[in-house]
């Protein structure tokens, strides 16, 4: 496992050098210039040339790349070319928030979406399977910024449950924290948990089919413990993929959710660092989030090995 | 969806023994109630979207200022938008831009994705390690900001619209497959064919595809309603269907600002989405089942 | 019985203690605003948060006459190029400093001559800074510059804390303002608190105010509908009917100085050579096309005033002579027929938000009718920033969110030259026209300039006006005191909120 865990992290730095390119490339092949967006009505040409010689936009792209690397690598991020903070502060401040955020969302969608996928799967073409089914759907085809409209319209504004929108850091107050998380992850987590439960079904109607499990249904023997004990534990594979690719999409935030909630995530840090061309801003994220990302992926990869013990010895 | 099971229908003939099997598969298709309403479903707004010219009871076009956000009536069946133009007709000519961004995304994914998920997870080693990087990286930058910095590059239309969000949700294909093909990969059967020397080729083609197809069909109906929705957001920045043609996402982006005064603005665009969405995945459901090889 | 219990529990527990004190008001904005520092700041909605914490050397009332706020008293020199201005003696800095004429130059020389400035063009005109005594200071200015004053009034009047030029709190700014600066979260919130020693503490009734981003209109409204907010910025024109419904909501609208429109390309690169960039007389047939009641009404809900020259009827300048007779299908079909088409096909570029998009298709089809083919190119902002810059357009989205001097809303975007004027519309008569104006501290002379210049610009047509932007605001019904604005900025003296 240790093995494993040390190639992983040799394997990860040439998918960080990929990203790093990939995402600073892209960027400056974007329309657009951050100092004009920037400066928009009021621009003063003598502003905008200080300001492109202070944030080197004019050295050709390889060396502007070498020298934000050369920063990085040193641990420093850059600054905001919008709001003059430096990078690692702002990702820091959002940090503990997409997390939370993500990680509520998460929990909720797999206390929907697995049960719900082996019941659906267990009674397959049953009532029971169709109405799971459409629910699934409709949670995933319901665009997040109606249902979180539709949310706080009743549960904010006419019952007054909730907080409408904001976000209280947990350790100011957990409770009112969480409270006001609550609908901002509930709508987050209706897709994850739609992909979920889709992907449970598929995955137990599969291992339900296989023979051991039809030799125990023909004689009598199906019981929750096999389903779950048994059935459950072959699925389990590509759940555990999809699991740790949505709650990794799910740590790069959630543009729509977080601005009606307005809590101040990734999603939003990250989309408006992008429309105002803040090259410091995406670049420091992405990265951030890529690391997140690799993570992730390690998780999946010794989960797998837990499940299927075979893969310790590949051929 | 029908391109995909011609494709694993094809993909199978080539094999006799696995022919039989194929056509049991298409014939299991057909048994399945919830698959024909599916197709059904898919059809039928596929044939709204080619006849909307001929269904369309105005000018999707046309703005009547006289009836600016009526709800619907005998006159606009599905009420008018917020500068007074019909919703059924434009919901009619918006389902072209949708179907298409759906399916055509989708259909770019899966002939990106399964192919290099394949190669990577049954040959591993250095080709793995490359692969792997590679969508590695991809993955680990938001999709949506893959799209648009696609989209904004190639330059805006429908067309770079779709292959933006094509290549954006690549990535995850690549990653189920090879998880699937890693799984089966140590099974008996395929550690036997490799045992009796079969060829790479055959034993990917009769072995493992078969095997791996049923997540990867269910997630690629379920990308369909994501690109549907990722259309919409390049739309509303410019990138994607052209205004003032619509799309069913472009039409729901203007109707975020009407939720409470103009509910139907949101709901027929937003219930169309979910039946689509419906159908693609009771379809693709049944495809599941009947290229499962382990159901009878 | 138990679960019943349980779930009265957790519900109890869900209403839990939201109350909110009435000393603690809390604004929601349209977005989060860029840099807290007055001299670099470039946002809209920045200039709210600063109103309630940076102190301007002049202030403006309801009928944008310009009054006195830290300079009490000020004389302009014969000829008008040396203002002279004594400052209150009960000004402090929120780090304790008094506000001397010592710290007002260094805050001018800094708007100045900062590199990162955006201060620079409103302050061009000064040539001297004179310290004349403690609180005395003498500005000499190269040429007359009418618009001066107006300038001061906003950020480039703005006071900071000299010795805390270049150690802010982290994101945020020491100034002078009847709230100073506490926290900042970006995207999240803004809070200020009340500064005791502000000469004019007791005007001003909050502990605390907290600036809160919400893009979201509809949500905007829910947060004042719920009580978590108690003032929002630009509620929807298409809610106003719901808040004006709602007996514990008020609706407040003022007429603004901004202006949205569309400019021609009429010299910036290859794109000007299209025929309606060419010819006035296709832009006046366009002209014609268009209703600006029917923009008012379909897209403004009633609240978009029809323009038709670049000052609102908020401003001195605005003249009504000048606004057009409206939608005229016939003439417009028979200018173009004169100038030798029968259709005119050109292209809009904007950026794209839901109003735009809507404003611009309702164009497409209005123009339509007398044989206009409209194509539409929304882009992102950006992207659409640097197209403009390119001259990559034939025609664009215009807009202005308007200045209290009316230099601020014509010369910056038709004068030769203007960094403005993005189309290298020029001509030099109108130029000259706008130059001079800019000379002359009386507002009839100046009029009567500014009526002279328009002429000129009704027969070129360099721009199109359509419609004023309102400046709209929704509050809770405790709240009292609330003045708006024609400018846009929320002032909070004598603003209360009852229990």
């Amino acid at each position: 496992m240790l093995q494993l865990i040390i190639r992983r992290v040799v394997v990860a730095i040439p998918t960080l050098i990929i990203v790093s390119m990939l995402i600073f490339g892209l960027q400056r092949m974007l329309p657009g210039d951050p100092i004009l967006t920037m400066t928009a009505e009021e621009s003063n040409p003598e502003v905008v040339a200080f300001l492109r010689e202070k944030y080197r936009l004019d050295d050709p792209m390889p060396v502007q790349y070498l020298a934000w690397i050369g920063n990085v690598l040193r641990g420093d991020f850059g600054s905001s070319i919008r709001t003059g903070l430096p990078v690692t502060e702002m990702i820091l401040q959002k940090l503990p928030i997409t997390v939370q955020l993500a990680t509520m969302a998460m929990i909720m969608a797999m206390l929907i979406g697995i049960p719900a996928g082996i019941i659906a799967a267990v009674r397959k073409n049953t009532a029971t399977d169709y109405v799971a089914n459409t629910v699934a759907l409709s949670g995933m085809s319901i665009p997040n910024f109606w249902l979180g409209i539709m949310l706080i319209m009743v549960v904010a504004v006419q019952w007054k449950l909730l907080p409408a929108s904001g976000y209280v850091p947990l350790t100011q107050d957990a409770w009112l924290s969480i409270r006001s998380m609550l609908m901002p992850a509930f709508v987050l987590s209706t897709a994850v948990a739609a992909y979920l439960m889709r992907h449970t079904r598929s995955a137990m109607l599969g291992v339900l089919n296989s023979d051991y499990i039809r030799t125990a249904r023909a004689k009598g023997l199906l019981s929750k413990t096999v389903i779950l004990k048994h059935a459950l534990g072959n699925a389990l594979m590509p759940i555990v993929t999809l699991s740790t690719l949505l709650f990794g999409d799910l740590l790069a935030g959630a543009v729509l959710t977080e601005q009606i909630f307005v809590i101040p995530g990734f999603g939003k840090l990250i989309v408006d660092a992008v429309f105002t061309r803040d090259y410091a801003v995406v670049q420091g994220v992405v990265l951030f989030t890529a690391i997140g990302f690799i993570f992730m992926n390690l998780v999946a990869d010794m989960l797998y090995i837990l499940i299927n013990p075979r893969l310790r010895h590949p051929q | 969806m029908t391109q995909m099971a011609q494709g694993a229908a094809g993909t199978t003939a080539a094999q006799p023994i696995a022919k039989r099997k194929g056509f049991r598969g298409l014939a299991k298709l057909a048994r399945n109630r919830g698959a024909l309403v599916g197709a059904g479903i898919v059809i039928l707004f596929a044939l709204l979207a080619i006849f909307a010219p001929l269904l369309a009871t105005h000018d999707p076009f046309a703005t009547a200022f006289t009836s600016i956000r009526k709800p619907p009536s005998a006159e606009f069946w599905l009420g008018t938008d917020e500068i007074g133009r019909d919703i059924y007709s434009r919901l009619l000519y918006g389902a072209r831009a949708s179907l298409m961004a759906g399916v055509v995304s989708v259909a770019i994914a899966l002939a990106i994705g399964v192919p290099l998920g394949l190669i990577s997870g049954y040959f591993g080693g250095l080709v793995d390690g490359a692969i792997s990087r590679v969508i590695e990286a991809l993955l680990a930058i938001p999709s949506l900001i893959l799209a648009i910095a696609l989209a904004a590059t190639l330059g805006p239309s429908l067309v770079n619209a779709m292959l933006a969000i094509g290549i954006a949700a690549t990535p995850i294909f690549v990653r189920l497959t090879r998880g699937q093909v890693l799984a089966v990969k140590t099974e008996d059967y395929v550690e036997g064919a490799h045992a009796i020397g079969l060829p790479h080729g055959l034993i990917i083609l009769r072995y493992i595809l078969p095997n791996i197809l049923p997540p990867v069909v269910v997630q690629a109906t379920i990308t369909v309603a994501t690109a549907i929705i990722a259309e919409a957001s390049l739309s509303f920045l410019g990138l994607g269907q052209q205004p003032p043609n619509p799309s069913w996402g472009s039409m729901l982006n203007t109707a975020k600002n009407f939720m409470t005064q103009a509910p139907w603005m949101s709901i027929f665009p937003g219930g169309a989405i979910f039946l689509v969405v419906l159908g693609f995945n009771l379809f693709g459901d049944g495809l599941r089942d009947a290229l499962d090889p382990r159901d009878s | 019985m138990m679960k019943k219990l349980v779930l009265s529990a957790v519900l109890a527990g869900l209403m839990g203690a939201t109350a909110v004190s009435a000393a603690d008001l809390t604004v929601a904005m349209q977005d989060d605003p860029d840099i807290l520092d007055p001299h670099r700041a470039n946002t809209f909605v920045g200039r709210l948060v600063f109103a309630s914490l940076c102190d301007t050397l002049f202030e403006i009332d309801t009928s944008l006459a310009i009054v006195p706020r830290i300079v009490s008293e000020w004389t302009w020199s014969e000829g008008d190029t040396v203002l002279t201005m004594t400052l209150r003696d009960d000004a402090v800095f929120h780090d304790g400093t008094p506000i001397t004429a010592e710290a007002v130059k260094a805050n001018l020389e800094r708007a100045m001559t900062l590199p990162e400035s955006n201060r620079k063009a409103e302050l061009a005109s000064v040539s001297g800074i004179e310290v004349l005594g403690e609180h005395e200071i003498a500005l000499t200015l190269e040429a007359p510059d009418a618009a001066f004053l107006a300038n001061l009034t906003d950020r480039a009047g703005m006071l900071i804390s000299p010795a805390a030029f270049d150690t802010p709190p982290a994101g945020g700014v020491v100034c002078s303002g009847p709230y100073k600066f506490a926290e900042r979260v970006q995207n999240d919130r803004i809070v200020l608190e009340k500064f005791a020693d502000h000469w004019d503490a007791d005007n001003y009734h909050f502990d605390t105010v907290t600036f809160r981003p919400i893009p979201d209109a509809t949500v905007r409204l829910a947060n004042l509908q719920s009580g978590d907010v108690q003032i929002i910025e630009r509620p929807a024109p298409n809610d106003m009917a719901t808040i004006e419904g709602d007996s514990n909501l008020v609706f407040d609208l003022v007429t603004g100085l901004g202006f949205y429109g569309v400019n021609f390309n009429m010299g910036n690169g290859e794109r000007s050579q299209s025929p309606i960039n060419q010819d006035p007389r296709l832009r006046k047939a366009l002209e014609l096309t268009i209703d600006r009641n029917v923009i008012n009404d379909v897209l403004g809900a009633g609240t978009y005033p029809p323009a038709y020259q670049p000052f609102s009827s908020a401003s001195w300048a605005y003249n009504p002579e000048f606004d057009g007779g409206g939608r005229d299908i016939e003439q417009a079909k028979a200018l173009m027929a004169e100038a030798g088409h029968e259709t005119v096909e050109f292209e809009i570029l904007y950026a794209n938000n839901s109003a735009m998009q809507s404003l611009f298709e309702l164009v497409q089809a209005m123009a339509s009718e007398a044989g206009f083919q409209i194509a539409l190119r929304p882009m992102e902002f950006a992207a659409y920033v640097a197209e403009r810059e390119a001259g990559n357009f034939e025609v664009s989205q215009f807009g202005a969110s308007g200045r209290i001097d009316p230099d601020g809303n014509f010369h910056r975007y038709l004068a030769c030259g203007s960094a403005g004027n993005v189309g290298n519309y020029c001509n030099d008569e109108l130029t000259a026209l706008l130059d001079k104006a800019r000379t002359i501290n009386d507002q009839a002379e100046r009029k009567a300039l500014y009526d002279e210049a328009q002429t000129i610009a009704a027969e070129d047509l360099p721009a199109l006006y359509f419609y004023y932007t309102p400046r709209t605001w929704a509050y809770r019904a405790n709240i009292e005191g609330f003045t708006s604005y024609a400018d846009g900025v929320l002032r909070l003296a004598g603003v209360k909120m009852a229990d």
